[in-house]
């Protein structure tokens, strides 16, 4: 099958970004869209022009690395799946495929469809971390936690830190990313000593980096690659208001 | 070159402590007075990084990927080993050392391997306080489940996403410390050269992967955490960006580099598709426990599974090794699975994958159990295949997926370099010849939490270092090597793109060098690979410039790396001439195809020193003593 892509070209943060189309043969239809996106590159580079540039690693799913915005949906078409598990099956002969950068102001394009999400790891040096140094702990049994919170905590850290959310949102808002983090910790014992301070400073360092807020347009849920629920935001509106009613200031 | 193992003598349980109480320590308020650089996050890499910054000292942390978060320890799946014994069924720590032993078939220093047993329980103790969600049970204790080549229940999980968890948990340390000003993160560099002042390792080169700058750091130490070299085989398991570079630009300035040919195929990956394939995706070991291995006794049985009825199936693992069953190590169930194929018993379209059918466990624990346990990989497979695997059985075929070699360190986990170190997969000290499930995760992080930070201080308080810094020759010197090198990639403007260059190496070293190797494929390859190298350095294309975010450099880059690789690690499987671990020899069998090692003249590990580069590089031999695990042939029948 043949299948046409437009695929947005910009050169540095700084430069201007066009659609560009490239018409592509697909071997086989068990291949991913980025080995597509391989074959397409190895064309390009063999008559000597730039190939595209594009963010991937692990290329199953878990790395969080992958982050392009197919026909207007951050990671694609399919549910539950980041843009390296879209494979050509899932689309047909003559489809015009479209693939853009995740889009958002806290992410500035690196080049085609490679972006800067620095700011997630900024949110992340406030707070999102219990504070514990190395040989400090108590015996891994010591402290129980019941198999339901666990069960919740680990649904909460699935995530893998791609930005689809902040991508989706028409806020650009991360609340979904740190409302993970946040209720990972807020469910389980070991994140209570610093269950005040961490929301407070993350919330403080979400919105430095110039993310929105939540308009309860529950974008986000429907294309994280994890299924993280946005049931971690009210929650993490809930622990932010509990925090302002119990702290100092 | 002098190999000095550094192993504390007396009996093997108390040299971790004679080590630690023997090792000087740098007080408190002089540790803010050593820089060091830790190349890679990972496992290793992350732990030591956050561990290191705790006890004061200054670190800079490099990354070549946009975050720290996302190295290829985030892939890991199944678990992590430890002895704690919480399922009461006869665990300890002489067990999972003696396992460890074994599993390596031998070939791994015996010091180390205890050591790594010991600390194993207090790296679970860390890591439920960092908060990993670990499975549980519904009284709030943690649950284990098995894994392979051990009969007790001592891996500790996260659902499928146990690296993930571990990771994130290094990952969130690590970021505390870059908020607490102790750990400057780098991130989107690539390592090119490690730079020696006065026989020390004293900085590194990096190139800027967004602007292509290169930029030279320098510190009292670097180390080195930057994983395995798996790619070599183009298809693999590991992510895209995974290299030898950094392990192999310090081989490159004196570095040895120990037992290459030590490489793990894993038994249990989704089978190759097509020529389009780009990587494998490994299936965890952990499925086992529940899944069942299975081909048709008759070859070319090409009914569907669904109508193959049960006495016309051959549980092959379960027939072989009725003891250990599906769980044997892994490079024994990978050459069951390829002497099963090559009787023409293979299943699926390409006849190159056997089944993995969790029929009886659906039966026996409820599918919801099931998919409590499995379900992300379960989903992850059914997106690759398009199969759903809670219909038909998965299929599954070997895969590269680890390296146990790396480079040689000591027991204090220093290179042959004074002042550079290596840690987890980088290096080649705890696996042998093979590697146990469920152990990278334990070996990544028992060096960077709870070794690493004993041993740097050692070697701090015994060295005298003066101020090292960018602007020395030194710096310069190799600043201009990597940047020469970039421009040659750039200037010659050939024909092949370095994936196709990248292809042909793999596809000859999984032929010639792959699951199975013997002294004829092994000529051919060393022959081989000179020429594909010749022909990439005249007919290579790298398209764009170098002072650009140029991913098509970064890769010819690498390839380039792996093609001068390639050739030791051929080399070593051609030296080695017995079967052991993952290393088969052809030559080298039992009379029921089983791995025969020769203990007389090949219980070593094989050290290669670099000579230059038109040199034949020199092989060291460190014998390796087996004082409390006894040599023994492995039997998991």
């Amino acid at each position: 099958m043949k299948v046409t892509l437009r695929v947005w070209r910009q050169t540095g943060p700084d430069g201007p970004g066009r659609l560009v189309s490239y018409e592509a043969e697909v071997p086989s239809t068990d291949m991913s869209f980025l080995e597509l996106l391989d074959t397409v590159n190895e064309g390009l580079i063999a008559k000597g022009e730039d190939a595209i540039a594009f963010d991937h690693d692990c290329r199953e799913g878990i790395c969080g690395m992958c982050s392009q915005v197919i026909d207007g949906q951050p990671h694609g078409p399919d549910k539950a799946a980041a843009t390296c598990q879209l494979h050509m099956r899932r689309f047909k002969d003559g489809d015009v495929i479209t693939a853009e950068p995740f889009r958002a102001k806290a992410f500035p394009v690196v080049k085609d469809l490679v972006v800067d999400r620095s700011a997630l790891d900024r949110v992340m040096t406030c707070g999102g971390f219990v504070s514990v140094n190395t040989g400090a702990a108590v015996d891994a049994n010591a402290v129980l936690v019941p198999k339901d919170d666990a069960e919740k905590a680990m649904d909460a850290a699935a995530c893998i830190g791609c930005g689809a959310c902040v991508a989706a949102c028409p806020n650009a808002a991360a609340m979904l990313f740190v409302g993970a983090k946040v209720s990972q910790f807020a469910l389980l014992p070991q994140g209570a000593p610093e269950r005040v301070r961490r929301v407070l400073s993350m919330r403080k360092a979400m919105d430095k980096e110039g993310f929105g807020h939540c308009s309860n347009e529950a974008e986000c849920e429907a294309v994280c690659p994890k299924e993280v629920k946005i049931s971690n935001i009210a929650r993490l509106n809930r622990e932010f208001i509990r925090a302002l009613a119990v702290s100092d200031g | 070159m002098k190999l000095e193992s550094k192993t504390p003598d007396g009996p093997v349980e108390k040299k971790w402590d004679k080590a630690r109480f023997e090792l000087k320590l740098v007080n408190p308020a002089n540790k803010r007075k050593f820089e060091v650089i830790v190349v890679g996050t990972g496992l290793a890499g992350a732990s030591a990084g956050a561990s290191l910054a705790e006890l004061g000292y200054q670190v800079k942390v490099f990354c070549i990927q946009d975050s720290p978060r996302r190295a290829h320890s985030i892939a890991a799946q199944g678990g992590i080993n430890a002895a704690k014994n919480y399922p009461n069924d006869g665990d300890s720590i002489w067990r999972l050392f003696y396992d460890t032993v074994k599993g390596g078939d031998f070939r791994a220093r015996e010091a180390n391997v205890y050591r790594l047993a010991q600390v194993s329980n207090a790296i679970i103790d860390h890591c439920v306080a960092q908060g990993v969600p670990f499975a549980r049970d519904y009284g709030g204790t943690l649950d284990n489940r098995s894994f392979g080549g051990a009969q007790v229940s001592r891996t500790f999980y996260a659902r499928g996403q146990t690296g993930q968890q571990l990771l994130l948990g290094a990952y969130a340390s690590l970021m505390r410390q870059v908020g607490l000003g102790s750990v400057k993160m780098f991130s989107r560099r690539e390592m090119m050269d490690v730079v020696l002042v006065d026989g020390a390792a004293r900085g590194i080169v990096v190139r800027n992967l967004v602007t292509g700058a290169f930029e030279s750091y320098a510190a009292h130490a670097v180390l080195l955490c930057t994983g395995g070299y798996s790619n070599a085989f183009f298809l693999s398991t590991n992510a895209n960006s995974c290299n030898v570079g950094a392990a192999w630009s310090a081989y490159k300035r004196g570095a040895a580099f120990a037992n290459p040919c030590f490489t793990q195929i894993h038994p249990t990956c989704i089978p190759v598709s097509g020529e389009h394939q780009s990587k494998l995706t490994l299936m965890s070991e952990s499925l086992r426990n529940d899944g069942r291995v299975w081909v048709p006794k008759s070859s070319g049985d090409r009914r569907s599974p669904d109508l193959i009825p049960e006495e016309e199936r051959d549980y092959y693992l379960e027939r072989i090794y009725p003891s250990f069953g599906n769980l044997v190590p892994r490079d024994v169930a990978s050459r069951a699975a390829k002497r099963i194929i090559d009787e023409g018993r293979g299943v699926g379209k390409t006849g190159l994958a056997v089944y993995l059918d969790f029929a009886d466990a659906f039966k026996r624990r409820g599918v919801g159990a099931i998919k409590e346990e499995y379900g992300n990989l379960f989903d992850m497979y059914h997106h690759l295949t398009d199969e759903d695997p809670y219909q038909a059985p998965m299929r599954i075929y070997p895969a590269v997926h680890y390296t146990m070699g790396g480079l040689w360190v000591d027991y204090n986990l220093m290179t042959t370099i004074p002042g550079l170190f290596c840690l987890g997969e980088a290096n080649f000290s705890d696996h042998g010849g093979n590697r146990l499930g469920a152990s990278a995760l334990m070996q990544g992080l028992a060096d960077g939490y709870f070794v690493i930070p004993y041993t740097l201080g050692g070697y701090f308080a015994a060295s005298k270092l003066p101020k090292a810094d960018p602007g020395q020759q030194a710096f310069k010197e190799a600043e201009s090597g990597a940047a020469g090198r970039v421009k040659k990639l750039l200037s010659i403007k050939g024909k092949r793109t370095p994936v196709s260059f990248h292809k042909e190496l793999g596809s000859l070293m999984w032929d010639n060098c792959g699951m199975s190797r013997n002294a004829k494929g092994l000529s051919e390859a060393l022959a081989r690979i000179p020429k594909i190298r010749e022909e990439f350095w005249r007919n290579i294309m790298v398209t764009g410039s170098g002072s650009e975010f140029n991913q098509t450099l970064e890769r010819a880059h690498r390839v380039a790396d792996y093609l001068e690789f390639a050739e030791l690690l051929v080399r070593d499987a051609f030296e080695r001439r017995e079967s052991c671990g993952g290393h088969f020899r052809e030559e080298h069998q039992t009379p029921d195809n089983e791995a025969k090692r020769d203990d007389a003249n090949f219980c070593h590990v094989s050290v290669w020193e670099h000579q230059g580069p038109d040199r034949d590089p020199v092989l060291h031999k460190e014998p390796l003593k087996f004082e409390h695990a006894h040599l023994a042939q492995r039997s998991y029948a």
